[in-house]
């Protein structure tokens, strides 16, 4: 396969996480898009690597794994914190930043 | 062999994607997420990147995808409403991916990458490999490593304290749980404020 291919699914994938981010409310579900977007991104850095013939592009996607990961963590330990002050699971009503 | 083994994947992975962002409950929705991470995996074999591969199955699949299945069983998958208040977000959001999309293909068929085309160059047998990939992770980028490895154990380290119930000697109550039925009414005006009142309250 030629790498467009791949580089033109990377684009579609992150495309369906950007929408998934603006169309849904739940904190969890919002975090599930944005593991989207990270892999779209790995895939785009992986096919690049592929193309040049290097492989410190697979390294970057390593990172980009460990940052994810990070993300995840942290963000499913303020979903938590969340749910155990009993606050609605839902990003408009928690929205007291907003002044 | 390849071609057919690419559409699978792909429609494997468009698939799980469409199911992260159309289930109603959270927990078909990691369940769609483990499928896409599989059909990216068999995608990243494809462009030889052996070691990838495996970390993702490996690190999304079998150790991220159980922490959003623990986290999902434990604040209860509930649907969400239906009612949305900012008029015209169901339309508006998939015009805005839609618009995302068709800007990054013309990025994309406009680009003037002559490798795009074809299928790269050719590579040995070596390439992607965990020998390859250690190698370049222990004597060219030892720095990021290392820092990627002090990046995570600050991130397990927030992810405690956040996460943590506060215990009593703090000042802070002990968890919203105990106090609630005790103290409605101060709990009521300012939620996020309460447990620091509950905590001086006698129990």
């Amino acid at each position: 396969m030629s790498i467009d291919w791949y580089i033109v699914l990377s684009s579609l994938l992150f495309a369906i996480g950007a929408m998934g981010i603006l169309l849904r409310r739940s904190p969890i579900v919002i975090l599930l898009c944005l593991e989207l977007m990270l892999n779209a991104g790995n895939l785009a850095l992986v096919a690049f690597s592929r193309m040049v013939g290097n492989q410190q592009g697979q390294v970057f996607a390593l990172v980009v794994m460990v940052v994810a990961a990070c993300e995840v963590v942290v963000g499913l330990g303020l979903i938590v914190a969340i749910f155990r002050r009993k606050l609605p699971l839902d990003v408009d009503e928690l929205r007291e930043l907003r002044g | 062999m390849e071609a057919v083994l690419f559409f699978v994947a792909a429609i494997g992975a468009l698939g799980g994607a469409i199911g992260v962002i159309a289930m109603r409950n959270p927990f078909y929705g990691v369940l769609a997420l483990i499928v896409h991470l599989f059909s990216l995996a068999v995608l990243f074999l494809l462009l030889t990147a052996a070691f990838v591969a495996a970390a993702q199955v490996v690190v999304y699949a079998g150790a991220v995808m159980v922490l959003y299945v623990f986290v999902v069983a434990y604040v209860g998958g509930g649907a969400e409403s239906a009612w949305e208040p900012i008029p015209g977000q169901r339309f508006l959001a998939p015009l805005l991916g839609t618009a995302l999309f068709v800007e990054l293909a013309i990025a994309v068929l406009a680009s003037s990458l002559l490798a795009l085309g074809h299928d790269g160059p050719h590579v040995n047998p070596g390439f992607g490999d965990p020998a390859a990939i250690g190698y370049l992770l222990l004597e060219k980028f030892l720095i990021p490593f290392e820092a990627s490895s002090m990046l995570l154990m600050l991130a397990a380290v927030g992810a405690i304290v956040l996460a943590a119930r506060r215990d009593p000697a703090e000042g802070v109550g002990r968890g919203s749980s105990e106090h609630s039925s005790e103290a409605p009414a101060e709990r009521s005006e300012d939620s996020l404020a309460a447990p620091a009142h509950a905590g001086g309250a006698p129990s």
